[in-house]
């Protein structure tokens, strides 16, 4: 047995070491190291509550917009009070433009690039793919990066810039949009949509969201110009390296639910394991930090009661991350759970028939991107122009709140405790704090080191293709999984 | 282009990768034909390569080893020297070694060092609160000259470290200052006395403001949302703030004043600790502390007094709300 370390782990967000024990040609033991502290608790310790609204977005470039919201969430709860419908609804636009943005970057510029590696020049579309997905060079990207700046313009208009914008608020969004501005992110959202049709799909969104099967996905694939998008040449690569039988996790699904419009969201909450939901119970999330560089406290805290004293002698310890359980489970959160917990007719076909994997998680993410693409159109033209976006509101000395949301990656929590109209407690969990966690006090593994058992690897590779597709399959973002 | 291209390393520190995100939003031409275009050969990127693994420690071994020229260094967040000045807070993965270590390295063996984002260039929002990572820029820390180089740190060029303070950065003004580097045009005296290129740095967020009536007659926004001038009640300091937002625009149309809020002066040192919160003007006797740039400030009392007595209803009106309610007058040459 010889343990081998990978890293720096590239095309993730942020840096990532992870550690193997290899046998008989494959992964039998696993280690997830995030390598990299700053500190953003400790930070907001002492700040005005409001105050955090400027800095938990710089905890991630990537996944800035969902920090913000998360916040907002978590003050406006402390502060008893909700967002007006237009804010509400240019919320989940910004939200949904990083989101979908993010879903895009990540296929086209951090998953997709690994299939052009020598290891699979016999394979009979390794051409195109090289032709099309090779890093830096490829003509894919090129395509991409004008069709995603363009539909960035959302931002310019909604959010001021971004990543980093201050409009969102817990009262609301401080940019109120006239009616024929809504015509204008109509038309950038439509812009996207052509890209979306022609390019990754090559069929119409209202196509790929009606597939319900995975008997209807190999139909649909049967269509030359299905066959010549970019999703339909993923497909056939994941048929030929078989990507369906390799990353299987927990198989337990939490979503804390997202995009909510007049108090029903788009997206439901709930936990998914063995064909039910349940409902979602934030109450039961603790973090244990048996093998983290923390402190180490006696029990495994609720994040309203969590303390972060970071610690790199911690015997034990092998990674700055936490490991968040939800009533002592190890679970899986990414756009793949979101869709499990939402039954979505296509992707509750392939949760029955093989559980999360690499395959899986691609196509649930981007049949979330057609999804919502889709639903943005409907949010433009519920705005009411003539209505408030923002509703004034006030800090309590003394609160408590929690903003539970979805980002890109999956669920994101903040807990806020705010004493004398100071911030005394500020924890947060991110989505890949979930994938990426390390073992708990009972050696339960975190759900990527579940994903990499088992997975094969090649004669005389250093860093594993199955190891580098199983881990981009997570679409990681470490900068959030240790803030 | 260069005849030969310019090899360029890009690494990730203390910070939250927001540079490079913000950097794919470059458009005409998009991020990578805008490297090609200027020669530049990105000879690895956390987000853009293929290489991983030990695939790049080779790369940066051979860098070291001066086996491979290395024209461009940037880096991209704060350099992580805690805790106790051991640099454990981020051992660089598959390294076993902090990066700090590797960043000194590294350095040593640049033509250009460039600190990509106010992170890199003086600590930044990494730096804020008791700075718990103990971050600082690669040759600030805050205002102070030094940082982790050192105040006499040159590169090869015999250029300090260049420093595209902003949080993020526009994306224009990194692909911008890499080509004036890659084509010989960037000199010392492209940069201000922080390091910051001038080519962005010469302005102020004010030029071009987008609420500069607003602003004329001293008719302040109170809420967000507000279409009024946000230096007196808002926290805004855009006429202090030195960046060309409100003339190069974000994200096809955006700034952080045009998306309805205050502009906090990202591109300076130690703008993560502003010394009150971030979105309230902090005041003395009910007048706004922080003068426009290069403004005396009886001049400036007496200007703002004086234009406040004369602020048209209009703006009274319409700087309180998210809409404008009564439109500019009309006038006719045809009197009725």
């Amino acid at each position: 047995m010889s343990r081998r370390i990978i890293g720096p782990f590239n095309r993730v967000e942020g840096d990532l070491e992870v550690q193997l024990d290899i046998e008989n040609g494959q992964v039998n033991d696993a280690w997830v190291v995030s390598p990299m502290y700053r500190g953003f608790e400790q930070m907001l310790h002492g700040k005005n509550p409001m105050d955090a609204m400027s800095y938990v977005p710089r905890i991630c470039g990537i996944c800035s917009v969902a920090q913000s919201v998360a916040a907002a969430y978590a003050i406006a709860d402390a502060q008893g009070v909700k967002m007006p419908k237009n804010g509400e609804l240019a919320t989940n636009l910004i939200l949904a433009n990083e989101n979908m943005s993010d879903h895009l970057t990540h296929f086209y510029m951090f998953f997709m690039p690994d299939f052009t590696r020598d290891i699979y020049q016999s394979e009979p579309w390794y051409a195109k793919v090289k032709d099309r997905f090779t890093a830096v060079k490829g003509s894919a990207a090129k395509d991409m990066l004008p069709a995603r700046a363009q539909f960035m313009h959302m931002m310019g208009m909604l959010a001021g810039k971004w990543p980093h914008t201050l409009s969102i608020q817990p009262g609301g969004t401080s940019r109120a949009i006239t009616a024929v501005e809504k015509t204008r992110l109509l038309a950038i959202l439509h812009q996207f949509r052509v890209f979306l049709e022609q390019t990754m799909f090559g069929d119409d969104l209202e196509n790929v969201v009606s597939l319900s099967s995975t008997k209807q996905l190999e139909a649909w694939l049967d269509s030359d110009k299905h066959r010549q998008s970019d999703f339909g040449l993923f497909l056939q690569i994941a048929a030929s390296l078989d990507l369906e039988s390799m990353g299987r996790a927990t198989d337990k699904f939490m979503s804390f639910g997202v995009y909510p419009v007049g108090g029903k969201r788009l997206f439901a909450s709930g936990v998914w394991e063995n064909g039910d939901v349940e409902p979602m119970n934030a109450e039961a999330i603790k973090e244990d930090i048996s093998h983290s560089w923390m402190l180490h406290g006696a029990e495994p805290k609720h994040p309203r009661e969590g303390v972060t004293i970071p610690d790199p002698d911690m015997k034990d310890g092998y990674t700055w991350c936490k490991a968040p359980r939800l009533a002592g489970d190890v679970v899986e959160v990414g756009a793949f759970a979101r869709q499990v917990v939402s039954g979505q007719n296509l992707i509750a076909d392939l949760v029955e028939s093989s559980g999360g994997n690499v395959r899986n998680r691609i196509i649930g993410r981007l049949v979330e991107l057609a999804t919502v693409v889709l639903e943005m159109e409907s949010w433009i033209k519920e705005i009411r122009p003539t209505e408030p976006f923002y509703h004034l509101t006030s800090m309590p000395d003394e609160a408590e709140g929690a903003g539970l949301m979805e980002a890109a990656r999956g669920s994101l929590g903040h807990w806020l405790k705010v004493k004398n109209g100071r911030i005394i407690n500020y924890q947060i969990i991110a989505p890949t704090t979930w994938n990426f966690s390390p073992r708990d006090s009972h050696g339960k593994l975190g759900a990527l080191e579940q994903a990499l058992l088992g997975a094969p690897i090649r004669e005389g590779e250093d860093t594993p293709v199955s190891v580098q597709h199983i881990v981009r399959s997570f679409d990681p973002c470490m900068v959030c999984t240790v803030h | 282009m260069p005849a030969k291209p310019l090899n360029m390393l890009w690494l990730q520190s203390g910070g939250c990768g927001g540079c490079t995100l913000s950097m794919l939003n470059a458009e005409s031409p998009d991020v990578l034909t805008s490297f090609e275009g200027a020669g530049i050969h990105v000879l690895w990127h956390p987000s853009l390569s293929l290489e991983t693994g030990q695939e790049v420690v080779d790369i940066l071994r051979a860098i070291v080893d001066g086996e491979i020229t290395l024209d461009i260094l940037c880096l991209e967040g704060s350099v992580v020297r805690g805790p106790n000045k051991t640099g454990k807070f981020h051992m660089l993965a598959g390294t076993g070694e902090p990066m700090m270590n590797w960043i000194d390295k590294l350095s040593a063996k640049a033509e250009h060092v460039v600190a990509v984002g106010t992170c890199a260039a003086y600590g930044g929002i990494t730096a804020g609160g008791g700075n718990p990572s103990d971050a600082c820029g690669l040759q600030y820390d805050g205002e102070k000259e030094g940082g982790f180089l050192g105040k006499a740190f040159k590169a090869k060029s015999g250029m300090g470290v260049v420093n595209i303070a902003g949080c993020p950065t526009h994306p224009n003004w990194v692909t911008e200052t890499l080509s004036q580097i890659a084509i010989g045009d960037f000199t010392q005296d492209s940069m201000d006395k922080l390091g910051r290129p001038r080519s962005y740095a010469d302005q102020l967020v004010h030029h071009g403001c987008s609420r500069n009536e607003f602003y004329e007659f001293k008719a302040s926004a109170e809420k967000p949302g507000d279409l009024g001038c946000m230096m007196e009640n808002m926290g805004c300091v855009g006429t202090q703030a030195h960046a060309d937002c409100n003339i190069r625009p974000w994200n096809g149309e955006g700034s952080c004043i045009r998306g309805g809020y205050a502009c906090v002066n990202c591109t300076a040192p130690g703008f993560e600790e502003p010394g009150h919160t971030f979105t309230q003007t902090p005041k003395v006797g009910g007048i706004p502390v922080g003068l426009p740039t290069d403004m005396p400030k009886a001049w400036f009392v007496a200007l703002a007094s004086l234009s406040k007595a004369a602020t048209p209803a209009r703006l009274k009106k319409n700087a309180v709300v998210d809409h404008i309610e009564v439109a500019p007058t009309i006038h006719l040459k045809e009197k009725s």
